[in-house]
C-alpha cells in the first residue's frame, strides 16, 4: 500500500472498495445472517427473533474489522459475495419451506 | 489497510473515529446530561415543588382526564416518583373514520398535561427541560426523527468498531493507564485519550452496544421480517396489553385505579407502578394496563398487567420473560440507567464525562498528530482546517450552547409565544455562532475564546438563577433544597473546567517540532 503522505489513486480505490464491502454489502450479509438465525435458533419464535437481533451488531462489527484487516481486496470481495450468495440462498430456501412466519 | 493486524486496526480506529467523532461527542454530552434529565427538568421548572403521593396523584389524574378528555382513545399517565414531582399525562384523541389513526403525530403539547397531586394542571414556565437533552441524544433536532435515529445508529456502529479496533491497537493497555504525562504536547493528548478510554472501557463497550440495542428493531428489522408477516404481530406477542381493543359503544364508568395499583405492587414484590394506560375510557370494553416502574429493577421492559376497566378483573399479565427477552430488557435498562440510585447515577455521569473527554481528546489528537507533518504549517490544507475548526465548534460550542439553554430558561419572558422552542433555538444559535467564530478566527485564538465563552456562560448560570428565581444554591443550603445546591455546584465545576481548558489552550505552543525520543515516535505511529 502507498504511504499516507501521498495517497496513490490505487490506495484510494482500495479504500473506497473496502468501504463498499464493509458498509452496504456487510449490512446485507448481516441482515441475511440475522434473518437465518431468527428462523433457526432453537428457541421460541419471539425469543429467536430477539436473540438474532441482539447478535447482529456484533456480527456487523466483526465482519467490518475483518474486511479492513484483510491483505487482498480481491479476496475480501470473493468472501463477501460468496457468503452473501450462500446465506441468501439458504434464507430463500428456508422462507420457501415456510414454518415460523 | 496497513500491514499487520494492529496497524490495520489503528488505521480503522483513526478514520471511523474521526468521521463520526463530532456527532459522537454531541451524543456523549447530551446522553451524559440525560442521566439527570428529571433533575434538570425540575431545575428548569422552579415553580413546581410538590412531591405528592403516587397512588392519589394517579387517581386525581384520571379524574382530570375523565373531565377533560372523556372521548379519548387512550390515556397514558406517568405517576409522580421520587425524581419527578408531577404526574405527566397524554392522550390520543378519538379515531375519526376514514383517517389514518395510528400515525397521528401532532404536537405533544396539544395532547398532554402536567398535573399536581390534586389533578390540577401545574402552572410553570413552558420548557422542555432535561427531556430535550435526552431526546437530542438520539433524535437530534431540526431533522426528521426517523433519519436522525439512523444517523445516530451509524455513529454508534462506528463507535463500536472504533472501540474494538482501539482495544486491538492498544497492546500496553494496562501500563498506559498509569501514564498521564502532562505538558508534553502530542504525547499528552495520546495519554489523555488512552487514560479516559481505558478508565471506563467496560462502560463504553456496554453503553455503545446497549445503545444500538435500544433501537435494534429499527436498525436490524430483518429478524422480525423473517418470522412475522407484520412487525406489529411481533410487538403484540412480546408486549401484552399493546393490542387494540374494540369499542362496544356501551357507556360504563371506570373502576378506581388505586386498588389495582396495590394488586400490581404485590405481584411485583413491592415495586411501584411506572405507567398507566387506559384504553377506551368510558366504554364497557375499556382496559387498564399497569407497567412496572423502571426504577424497580435493571430490566427496562417492566412487567405489565391488564385489568378490565369496568370490573377491575385481571385479564392478562405478562408471561415470564425468556432468556433473550430478559437480556434485551437488561441491556436497555443498563443503557438508560433508570434503575440507578444516587451513587450509581453519579458514576454513570462521571463515566459519561470520561467518554466525552475520550472522544474530544481523540478528535484533537487527529489534528495534533498531523500538524507536525504538514508541508506548510502556516497554511494547512483544507481537510486539516475543516477538522480543526469543527473540533473547536463541537468541543467548545456545544457546552456553550447548553449553558445558554439554561440561561434562556431563566431569561426569556415567561409569557413568550413558543417559549420552549426558543429555549432550544437559543442553544443552536450560540452553537452555530461558535462555528462561525471558529472559522473566522485564527485556530488558537478560536480555542481560547470559545472555551472561555463556554466557561463564562456556565459561571453565569448560578448568578442569573439567583437574580431571577427565589430558589438557588444558598437558599437551598439553608432550607435543604439540595437540587439547587447540586445544580449550582455542577455549573461552577463546569465553568472552572472550561476556564482551565481555555488557559491551557492559551499557553500551548502551536506546532511543536517533533523532538521526542524514537520510542515514543514509533508508538505514536500506530495510534
Amino acid at each position: 500500500m502507498a504511504s499516507r503522505a501521498s495517497p496513490a489513486p490505487r490506495y484510494r480505490l482500495a479504500v473506497a472498495s473496502r468501504v463498499l464491502a464493509a458498509i452496504p454489502l456487510n449490512y446485507a450479509l448481516t441482515a441475511i445472517a440475522t434473518a437465518l438465525l431468527a428462523r433457526h435458533l432453537p428457541l421460541s419464535r419471539a425469543e429467536a427473533t430477539i436473540a438474532a437481533t441482539l447478535t447482529s451488531f456484533l456480527i456487523f462489527a466483526l465482519i467490518a474489522m475483518a474486511i479492513f484487516h484483510a491483505r487482498s481486496t480481491a479476496k475480501v470481495w470473493l468472501w463477501m459475495v460468496g457468503s452473501t450468495a450462500l446465506l441468501g440462498g439458504l434464507l430463500a430456501l428456508s422462507l420457501q419451506l415456510g414454518g415460523r412466519a | 489497510m496497513k500491514d499487520g493486524f494492529r496497524q490495520s486496526m489503528a488505521w480503522l480506529h483513526t478514520w471511523t473515529g474521526l468521521l463520526l467523532g463530532w456527532l459522537l461527542f454531541a451524543m456523549f454530552v447530551t446522553g451524559t446530561a440525560a442521566y439527570f434529565q428529571e433533575e434538570i427538568s425540575r431545575w428548569m421548572k422552579p415553580e413546581v415543588i410538590a412531591a405528592p403521593d403516587r397512588e392519589a396523584a394517579t387517581q386525581a389524574a384520571i379524574t382530570y382526564l375523565n373531565r377533560t378528555q372523556p372521548d379519548a382513545e387512550n390515556w397514558f399517565i406517568s405517576p409522580p416518583s421520587a425524581r419527578t414531582p408531577t404526574a405527566n399525562v397524554f392522550w390520543q384523541p378519538r379515531k375519526v373514520e376514514g383517517e389514518e389513526p395510528r400515525k397521528r403525530r401532532g404536537r405533544r403539547g396539544d395532547t398532554s398535561a402536567t398535573l399536581d397531586g390534586q389533578g390540577q394542571p401545574v402552572t410553570a414556565r413552558e420548557t422542555q427541560g432535561g427531556f430535550f437533552l435526552y431526546r437530542f441524544h438520539f433524535d437530534l433536532h431540526y431533522i426528521p426523527v426517523h433519519w436522525a435515529r439512523y444517523l445516530v445508529g451509524v455513529a454508534a456502529m462506528f463507535m463500536l468498531i472504533a472501540i474494538f479496533s482501539g482495544i486491538v491497537t492498544h497492546k500496553k493497555i494496562f501500563a498506559d493507564f498509569f501514564m498521564l504525562r502532562f505538558g508534553k504536547g502530542q504525547r499528552s493528548w495520546l495519554d489523555a485519550h488512552n487514560v479516559t478510554a481505558v478508565f471506563a472501557l467496560p462502560f463504553y463497550l456496554m453503553i455503545t452496544y446497549t445503545g444500538l440495542v435500544t433501537l435494534a428493531t429499527q436498525y436490524m428489522p430483518w429478524g422480525i421480517a423473517a418470522n412475522y408477516s407484520q412487525p406489529d404481530a411481533f410487538f403484540e406477542e412480546v408486549f401484552p396489553g399493546r393490542a387494540e381493543v374494540e369499542r362496544s359503544g356501551i357507556a360504563a364508568p371506570l373502576v378506581p385505579v388505586t386498588p389495582l395499583m396495590e394488586v400490581a405492587r404485590q405481584r411485583w414484590n413491592g415495586a411501584d407502578v411506572g405507567s398507566v394506560r387506559v384504553a377506551l375510557p368510558g366504554d364497557s370494553n375499556s382496559t387498564i394496563t399497569l407497567t412496572r416502574a423502571s426504577s424497580g429493577a435493571i430490566g427496562s421492559r417492566g412487567e405489565s398487567i391488564v385489568f378490565s376497566g369496568t370490573s377491575g378483573d385481571l385479564i392478562e399479565a405478562s408471561a415470564p420473560q425468556g432468556g433473550a427477552m430478559a437480556t434485551q430488557s437488561v441491556m436497555i435498562g443498563l443503557h438508560a440507567g433508570r434503575f440507578a440510585g444516587w451513587g450509581l447515577r453519579w458514576l454513570y455521569f462521571l463515566s459519561g464525562i470520561g467518554g466525552t473527554i475520550m472522544v474530544g481528546s481523540g478528535l484533537v489528537l487527529w489534528t495534533v498528530k498531523r500538524r507536525a507533518k504538514l508541508p506548510d504549517p502556516a497554511h494547512p490544507h483544507f481537510g486539516f482546517r475543516l477538522v480543526s475548526r469543527m473540533n473547536v465548534a463541537t468541543i467548545a460550542g456545544l457546552p456553550a450552547g447548553i449553558a445558554t439553554y439554561f440561561l434562556a430558561n431563566r431569561l426569556l419572558p415567561l409569557g413568550m409565544e413558543a417559549r420552549a422552542d426558543w429555549e432550544i433555538h437559543s442553544l443552536f444559535i450560540v452553537w452555530g455562532a461558535t462555528l462561525i467564530w471558529a472559522i473566522a478566527r485564527p485556530e488558537k485564538r478560536a480555542w481560547v475564546e470559545s472555551l472561555a465563552l463556554a466557561g463564562g456562560l456556565f459561571a453565569a448560570v448560578p448568578v442569573i438563577n439567583a437574580l431571577t428565581v427565589p430558589r438557588n444554591g444558598i437558599t437551598g443550603l439553608l432550607s435543604g433544597d439540595w437540587l439547587f445546591v447540586a445544580f449550582d455546584i455542577a455549573m461552577l465545576i463546569l465553568a472552572v473546567g472550561l476556564g482551565f481548558a481555555a488557559r491551557k489552550a492559551a499557553r500551548a505552543t502551536t506546532a511543536k517540532p517533533p523532538r521526542r525520543a524514537r520510542a515514543i515516535k514509533e508508538e505514536l505511529a500506530t495510534a
